[in-house]
């Protein structure tokens, strides 16, 4: 017999211009996960803080274990039991894994802090959790996924009833994810209520006791345990219906002569002898799990950081590439896993994160901008990649996901780049705007561009790739042919670490 | 599977328009940092002029022009460094060695005018040269790497000079650079700072260089993955500031038709006080030349209207001071609104 935890009632919320939630509603049950889904823009986060104390409602009511609750800060929140975790981590990298759970709360003696039972107490708590971390080490020197623990020590130490968990597998891979839902089983036993927000399909069937859907600020639906199934929830997202389990259908363009040949990659620390080649039109998936090495591959082709021995031939011919602009200037454009951070200038317009690559073209004597032109060229490929602006001259920031990777995607399409090396080309983009990219894609190689494309989601790299390169370990365990591979397979070579080692 | 499903987005809400109205709003922010300077410096002018009948006069007018004029082509030139996300803290006492070199060259050395002035400028685009590759490619942090040549640069100018002026009365034409007036009741220094603000605003606003300035203030990262040789272009713009410093040096040398080993010292703040009150941002990505213009303008008014009311000299620090708090303040005010 569940019981009520958590029921929140017509909420909305409307800032200058836009409604971004409209008589919103769900209910949570003690020991429940609700998983939270809806496209960027759905009025999700909005919602999420409000409940954690950042934004105030302008109508609606919440109530906590069957009474009405203020929530008008974070700090309010917290003292009724709503912890949050944001996305985006808010740890101190140089103080410890205990510093960081108890900031604030240190306890103390005599005024001084007492290191030996903030270390005691943090790791009573990391115990119970059943989270395996040393409480003394430096949050910095931990893997993202182990910060990620840190956070959820850190939530739950407010003794929190209800979690809310805002896309907490981002940063994961499959086992550390699988980690996390033994986490969160765990706390489902204590009673902990679960709201969960994610932008992938597959969890829900694994963790969600319940799904509410939002688009636009409206409530969709809900739906049950039982009721849970993937195509129907997409289609109450983004309200239309979009087909699953797809494989690529572009191999036709493949031609068999090579653009890039990489030959003997290595770096000091990690990659050992990668040698591949990508042929013209062919998209070639990267698969591997975290720390496998495939982002550290992309950045050591296109000179960001030193390799070692590496011989690369770009359309035959041998290069030297020490630096990205050395990559640029032989037609490699690479497109981080971290738009925000390295792919663009989130406070500059559309229009300079176009032309940042190719700004040399639109330069006449003595170094002058010819603007024009190349505001021409920006509104050319505005409209082609059917990016969603208001102008070309709109902040970046202000744009969603899926609209910002096009963005980027033009940058290089306006430097001529023949080849683009895609990290996470979905990575943070809701599920409508993903299909638009995966259709960008093909009609990229059929235009006879070529494309290497890192990605953690699997079935992301079955449906696109031509072939697929495995990596585990700083190695290469595997090129499968798309006919070939599986999931499984894929994860068989992805695992293979061991072998490797010979 | 032979066609990928066609997805045609309907345009949501939620998604445009707040984007419509924040462009509008964004332009505003953008300018109400400069247009507040502005509008200080006309309160200030109206003010003194009021308080003092003889602020607002041809003579002392020019005077004021004249006061800008060494720490106005300062600032032009730290303006491009900020706005990389740099500090530039060599600038003043860099001015005192290009000073000192221009006096070497031209009474030491007796040589021709042209040449000890263009030796003067080489000697502050060389130190800003040194700034950029200490910054660029050995990876040392601006305020650091521009420190230590603030102590080098005064070192030189005391150990070149002796710990004496070097006097350029000898020099047929050297004062004219700065006192002379090819515009008649203008200085040419005035004229100077003037002429190197178009450059500077040419420069940043109308330039590839300006362009890149821009972009690696607001993401030095990314702008090197998309293919731009970050360190290079940090290069010139630590070489560029370095010419200005040159330039602030040939004019104050001969301005007093003098070069004092030991007169640069504070400069560098106050002409970076000057960038930051003209509304460019410490961390980078946004600034403009016409704002580090009224900046330097404001600090000029500013110390010459309390001079001219008879405010004691100390307390015309305190002022400065104060004005630097409340520029900044309305700044990080501008920016935590638009962080929401």
């Amino acid at each position: 017999m569940p019981t009520q935890l958590l029921k929140v009632s017509g909420i909305s919320k409307s800032f200058p211009g836009v409604q971004a939630l409209q008589d919103v509603q769900f209910e949570l049950n003690r020991g429940e996960v609700l998983t939270l889904v809806g496209e960027n823009g759905a009025g999700k986060s909005s919602l999420m803080k409000i409940l954690s104390g950042i934004y105030a409602k302008d109508a609606g009511s919440i109530v906590l274990e069957g009474e009405e609750v203020v929530i008008d800060s974070p700090r309010a929140a917290q003292q009724v039991g709503i912890s949050i975790i944001h996305q985006e981590m808010n740890l101190m990298p140089h103080l410890t894994v205990a510093q960081n759970i108890y900031i604030g709360r240190e306890p103390r003696t005599m005024g001084f802090v007492n290191e030996r039972r903030l270390n005691r107490q943090a790791a009573d708590l990391l115990n119970r959790l059943g989270i395996h971390l040393n409480p003394r080490r430096l949050v910095g020197e931990l893997s993202v996924a182990h910060q990620q623990m840190v956070e959820i020590a850190k939530a739950l130490s407010f003794d929190a009833k209800v979690l809310i968990m805002d896309e907490p597998t981002s940063a994961l891979t499959e086992s550390e994810t699988e980690t996390l839902f033994r986490l969160i089983e765990g706390l489902k036993e204590h009673g902990t209520g679960i709201i969960y927000i994610s932008h992938r399909m597959e969890e829900l069937r694994r963790i969600a006791d319940r799904v509410t859907v939002l688009r636009d600020g409206h409530y969709i639906g809900s739906l049950d345990k039982g009721e849970i199934d993937i195509p129907t929830v997409i289609e109450m997202m983004v309200g239309r219906h979009i087909e699953e389990g797809a494989r690529p259908e572009a191999r036709q363009h493949a031609h068999d002569d090579v653009v890039l040949k990489v030959e003997n990659l290595g770096t000091r620390h990690l990659l050992k002898d990668i040698s591949f080649e990508l042929r013209r039109g062919e998209i070639l998936g990267f698969a591997g799990l975290m720390g496998a090495g495939r982002t550290e591959v992309a950045r050591a082709i296109i000179g960001a950081d030193p390799s070692e021995g590496a011989v690369i031939h770009v359309q035959g011919k041998e290069v030297k590439i020490h630096q990205p602009s050395d990559a640029v200037a032989h037609g490699i454009g690479y497109l981080s896993e971290d738009r925000k951070a390295l792919g663009l200038l989130l406070e500059r317009d559309v229009n300079t994160n176009i032309l940042l690559a190719s700004l040399n073209d639109y330069t006449g004597p003595l170094g002058f901008m010819r603007t024009g032109k190349g505001k021409q060229k920006s509104r050319g490929y505005v409209e082609s990649l059917r990016i969603k602006t208001p102008s070309i001259h709109q902040i970046t920031k202000n744009l969603s996901g899926g609209n910002q990777q096009k963005v980027v995607i033009a940058k290089w399409l306006a430097r001529d780049c023949d080849i683009l090396i895609f990290d996470e080309p979905t990575r943070g983009i809701d599920v409508g705007a993903k299909e638009e990219i995966y259709r960008l894609l093909n009609d990229l190689v059929a235009q006879g561009k070529s494309i290497i494309m890192i990605s953690s989601e699997l079935p992301e790299v079955l449906r696109l790739s031509h072939r697929i390169v495995v990596m585990a370990g700083g190695r290469i365990t595997g090129i499968l042919n798309n006919e070939d591979a599986s999931q499984a397979k894929i994860m068989d070579y992805a695992t293979n670490i061991d072998d490797e080692k010979e | 599977m032979n066609a990928s499903p066609v997805i045609e987005k309907a345009p949501k809400v939620g998604e445009t328009a707040p984007a419509k109205s924040g462009t509008a709003v964004t332009f505003l922010r953008a300018k109400l940092q400069q247009s507040l300077a502005f509008g200080t410096l006309i309160v200030l002018v109206i003010f003194f002029s009021i308080a003092s009948s003889n602020f607002f006069s041809w003579s002392n007018i020019s005077s004021i022009l004249l006061a800008t004029a060494v720490i106005g082509i300062l600032a032009l030139g730290t303006t491009f460094v900020i706005i990389t996300g740099g500090i530039d803290l060599s600038i003043g006492t860099g001015m005192t060695l290009a000073a000192v070199m221009t006096g070497i060259f031209l009474v030491n050395m007796q040589l021709p005018l042209i040449v000890g002035v263009l030796g003067g400028l080489a000697t502050g685009a060389l130190m800003g040269f040194i700034n950029g590759v200490n910054i660029a490619i050995l990876k040392l942090p601006p305020f650091i790497a521009t420190l230590a040549m603030m102590l080098i640069a005064q070192g030189l100018a005391l150990v070149i000079s002796g710990v004496r002026p070097i006097y350029f009365s000898g020099v047929e034409g050297f004062k004219n650079i700065s006192l002379g007036t090819i515009i008649p009741g203008l200085p040419n220094a005035v004229l100077i700072l003037f002429l190197l603000a178009i450059v500077a605003y040419l420069l940043l606003s109308k330039t590839l260089f300006g362009r890149y300035t821009f972009a690696i203030g607001s993401n030095e990262e990314a702008t090197r993955l998309s293919g731009v040789n970050t360190r290079k272009w940090l290069i010139v713009v630590y070489t560029v500031a370095g010419l200005f410093t040159g330039f602030a040096g040939v004019v104050i040398a001969a301005r007093l038709d003098s070069a004092q080993p030991q007169i640069g010292v504070g400069y560098e703040l106050q002409a970076i006080a000057a960038v930051i009150i003209g509304g460019t941002s410490l961390l980078g990505g946004r600034g403009s030349i016409m704002g580090t213009v009224i900046g330097a303008l404001i600090m000029s008014v500013l110390i010459n209207g309390l001079r001219i009311m008879s405010i004691q000299t100390e307390w015309q620090n305190v002022v400065v001071g104060i004005v630097i708090l409340i520029a900044v303040f309305t700044d990080t005010l501008r920016q935590r609104r638009s962080a929401t």
